[in-house]
């Protein structure tokens, strides 16, 4: 006969080991369902119809939509990269839902028109996207900003000026508008542009992958002006002496360098001996466009650090 | 003692007979003949996914909306109407009242989900003339419904003893809503930090899982679902309500019937 | 061996949400209920006679003490099958027939399938709704849900039948047949328990009650040892109109009804009063001991006086 005492015991066992038997379970499913389950938004033929089928509760929707976008890109990426094909739907979903939530624009330029293994390389989508959004916010001065880094990127300094004088003209717009409406048009390919472009984005963003992201093409456009400058001193030298340098110390010890130069990460750079100047750890260093060693081939998942 | 199980699950089965919960199937019924019909006639060549999308959601709503309103009186109803001292002044264990009340409302619910799937067939039969091969995933998809329905009786008939029924209809509906947004919880709490990210967890992992069961989009559009997926969902939803099942036994083991 | 042993039940509740008082709905009781007894538990309203019911039943707990029915403790299956309980205004399945209402518990109590539908057609017909068997519940009058609880109470064939006010709502017809039912459960040996505030039934029925007011036991005792402990009193009928000379007693009324005269005295002046008769060749028509009525008994007994007296 079974007294309340067993009941009670077996009962609370019971209890104990399913909640403990669930989670595992439950994992498991996680771990089936990994390729399923953001493959729902592929099937959302009409964000529209979305739309009125959330019954008035699409803000909280397009939240839940961004949030998946966000660990989706963040998960792909750690993972090595891809051509993340499902962002653009996540982010049109999110904007169908929320023309409003700003964020999301930004992070569609920044990993929709960069390159894989970087981004989704698909460029004429960002500018689609930054464009509806600046269509429903004509007064936010940082969806501007957005379209003339897509249009910078693409090499368009001329569309990317525009843009950025539209911005400027915003009320509240950032004053840097005004002056990277003016350096675009006369000095768009420089590195030194490229240094500013970065540093706004590093300094206006409150998103942690963009700004790592700035910060990583930060380090990079620093290696590529120091590359840039010390092979120019090299060729100096050459005029100068008639021969090549056999090492920066030699260059440092005649006077035509203040010291051993190194890379934003404190490794030295390497001199060849036909005056060539190479990056010891070109993995270190995505986005580095000088410095690298012939034949390198990056990594498919590039190293971003967090930004600090 | 499993016969005493069997008869109140029969009698709680017979109560929701009698209380024309099956008519139901009636509006359903409607509902979809009329849907067939309107999309065969437009035929814009996606007879089938309307079809399977609007017969599958209707299933599962319908069938979450019986389960919450009878899941929810299970328990209190008998305390209110006194219906519940003549039958645990008999060799009725506590325990096994809530099983039999349990495995009644489920068996309700397996029974109207079995009539809805003839229809939801025969709506497919009438739209796409012949019965394709993906036509089986629909069923597995009915199968992960009639799973989320054991998941949400098992919460309701919880609630119901120990709160009213206003309240138990509350608790169980917010858990609905969370459970289909359960991957994108345990997503958001892989992105916090510290505590935050413990209690995140936390809740992640106690709420039903609803969206693995929700194929429907899925199976619509002519995908098979990895019968991996199938074990591991029924090992879930049979540990889980057991879990929440056992919960309600020791709250209602202990409660003074005033 | 005594059908019901009650061994010092008691039950405290906390009252409040933030800061629990306790409220004691019954102070702890003990009490012995004899096989074959129909016994009476009376109290107005409030006194605990529920709460005790639904302690014996298993539907709440007791705050401490125990008690046994048949021997055997209170979540004994075996004991339990072997018991019947009437609940206070009983409700039952409305979507069911009486019918499939007593199959239903039939079965729950463990009857025997095989015998089951000739016991429940008997019950039925014993408790007089064999017309209403297979009538829904939901269409029963309150007279008619009376009659099924009990029924329902008695279907098994109990040793020991529990009623928490059997009689309520009944119309005189059906108290009287309730009490014929009541006895005829006693005669056919079983024990019978039941709770009632409407004291002309327990008079009428019970072996023995116990008096129950705000969750303390008072009395117990049978009717007779409890309406004679106090002072009986004696009604002396004769023939005549006047009072004789030598009749008197102090305080006592004397009534002419036609050609008879009546009074009350108490016992100890009765042999006084018949002698003055004699003497007086009065014809004596009648000497009828009068007893105070159990509900006399209740309103002395339960006044605040009486409570005093018996806390203190």
């Amino acid at each position: 006969m079974i007294r309340s005492r067993q009941v009670t015991a077996a009962a609370t066992g019971l209890l104990l080991l399913c909640m403990a038997g669930s989670a595992v379970l439950l994992r498991q499913v996680d771990q089936v369902r990994t390729a399923a389950t953001l493959q729902d938004v592929l099937y959302v033929s009409s964000p529209k119809l979305l739309k009125r089928l959330s019954l008035g509760y699409e803000g909280l929707l397009a939240d839940v939509y961004w949030t998946r976008a966000v660990q989706y890109f963040g998960e792909k990426h750690h993972a090595g990269g891809g051509r993340y094909e499902l962002l653009w739907p996540l982010l049109n979903i999110t904007t169908q839902l929320d023309p409003h939530l700003i964020p999301a624009y930004a992070f569609g330029q920044t990993f929709l028109s960069a390159r894989p293994p970087n981004g989704a390389g698909i460029p004429e989508k960002a500018i689609e996207l930054v464009e509806y959004g600046i269509r429903n916010n004509p007064d936010d001065w940082h969806l501007y900003y957005d379209l003339g880094f897509i249009y910078y990127d693409l090499k368009d300094y001329g569309s990317a000026a525009d843009a950025f004088l539209r911005g400027s003209r915003v009320p509240n717009a950032h004053p840097f508008l005004k002056i990277l409406a003016a350096q675009m048009a006369e000095h768009g390919g420089d590195l030194e542009t490229a240094r500013m472009m970065w540093t706004a984005t590093y300094q206006t963003t409150h998103d942690e992958q963009i700004r790592a992201n700035a910060a990583a093409h930060l380090l990079a456009v620093q290696a590529d002006q120091d590359v840039t400058e010390l092979e120019r001193l090299v060729e100096n030298y050459l005029q100068k002496t008639g021969r090549l340098p056999a090492s920066f110390a030699e260059m440092a010890e005649t006077g035509y360098l203040r010291g051993v130069p190194a890379d934003p990460l404190g490794n030295p750079y390497k001199l060849t001996a036909d005056g060539h100047v190479f990056l010891r750890d070109p993995d270190d260093l995505p986005f580095v466009e000088k410095g690298l060693p012939p034949g390198y081939v990056p990594p498919a998942a590039p190293k971003i650090r967090p930004a600090d | 003692m499993n016969s005493r199980i069997l008869h109140i699950a029969t009698n709680t089965f017979r109560e929701a007979v009698r209380d024309r919960v099956l008519y139901n199937l009636v509006a359903f019924a409607l509902l979809l003949s009329g849907a067939a019909v309107l999309v065969g006639q437009i035929s814009i060549n996606i007879e089938r996914l309307v079809v399977i999308n609007l017969g599958l959601t209707a299933v599962s709503l319908f069938g979450i909306v019986i389960a919450i309103f009878i899941g929810i009186g299970l328990v209190s109803k008998e305390i209110d109407k006194r219906t519940l001292y003549t039958v645990l002044s008999r060799p009725v264990r506590r325990w096994e009242f809530i099983a039999g009340k349990f495995f009644g409302l489920a068996g309700t619910l397996v029974v109207n989900t079995s009539l809805m799937a003839i229809g939801v067939f025969a709506a497919l039969a009438y739209v796409s003339q012949h019965f394709q091969n993906s036509d089986a995933s629909v069923l597995v998809a009915l199968y992960f419904i009639v799973l989320q329905f054991v998941v949400i009786t098992a919460l309701a008939l919880f609630f119901s003893s120990f709160s009213s029924p206003l309240l138990s209809a509350v608790f169980t509906f917010s858990l609905v809503v969370i459970g289909s947004f359960a991957e994108d919880l345990r997503g958001f709490a892989k992105m916090t930090h510290g505590i935050t990210r413990l209690l995140a967890t936390g809740a992640a992992y106690l709420v039903p899982n609803f969206s693995a069961l929700n194929v429907i989009s899925q199976v619509a559009h002519g995908e098979a679902v990895a019968s991996q997926l199938v074990a591991y969902n029924t090992a879930y939803a049979v540990v889980y309500a057991t879990a929440v099942l056992s919960g309600a036994v020791l709250i209602f083991e202990h409660r003074n019937l005033k | 061996m005594a059908a019901i042993e009650i061994l010092g039940l008691e039950k405290t509740y906390s009252v409040g949400f933030w800061r629990k008082r306790p409220k004691c709905a019954l102070r702890p009781l003990r009490l012995t209920v004899e096989d074959g007894e129909i016994f009476g538990f009376l109290g107005p309203n409030g006194a605990g006679k529920t709460t005790t019911l639904k302690m014996l039943m298993g539907l709440v707990f007791p705050t401490s003490g125990t008690a046994r029915i048949l021997g055997m403790a209170l979540d004994d299956p075996t004991m339990q099958a072997q018991i019947g309980f009437l609940p206070e205004q009983p409700y039952f399945y409305d979507y069911l027939t009486a019918r499939e209402l007593l199959k239903y518990y039939g079965l729950l109590s463990g009857v025997n399938a095989k015998q089951l539908a000739h016991r429940v057609d008997n019950v039925l017909a014993r408790v007089g709704l064999k017309d209403a068997s297979d009538v829904q519940l939901r269409k029963f009058s309150k007279g008619m849900l009376q009659r099924a609880g009990i029924a329902q109470a008695i279907l098994h064939d109990p040793k020991v039948i529990f009623l928490d006010e059997p009689m309520s709502g009944l119309d005189p017809m059906g108290r009287r047949e309730v009490r014929n039912l009541i006895e005829e459960l006693k005669s056919e040996g079983k024990t019978v328990f039941f709770s009632t505030h409407i004291l002309s039934d327990a008079e009428a029925l019970c072996d023995r009650v116990a008096i129950i007011h705000l969750g303390e036991l008072r009395r117990v005792g049978a009717v007779a040892e409890l309406t004679s402990s106090v002072h009986g009193q004696v009604e002396i009928v004769w023939q005549g109109t006047s009072v004789p000379a030598g009749l008197k007693v102090a305080g006592a009324e004397y009534h002419v009804a036609g050609d008879t005269m009546r009074v009350v005295v108490p016992e100890e002046s009765q042999e006084g009063v018949l002698e003055v008769l004699r003497r007086e060749r009065l014809r004596l028509i009648s000497v009828t001991p009068v007893r105070v009525s159990l509900e006399d008994y209740f309103v002395t007994q339960l006044t605040p006086a009486a409570q005093e007296a018996v806390t203190s």
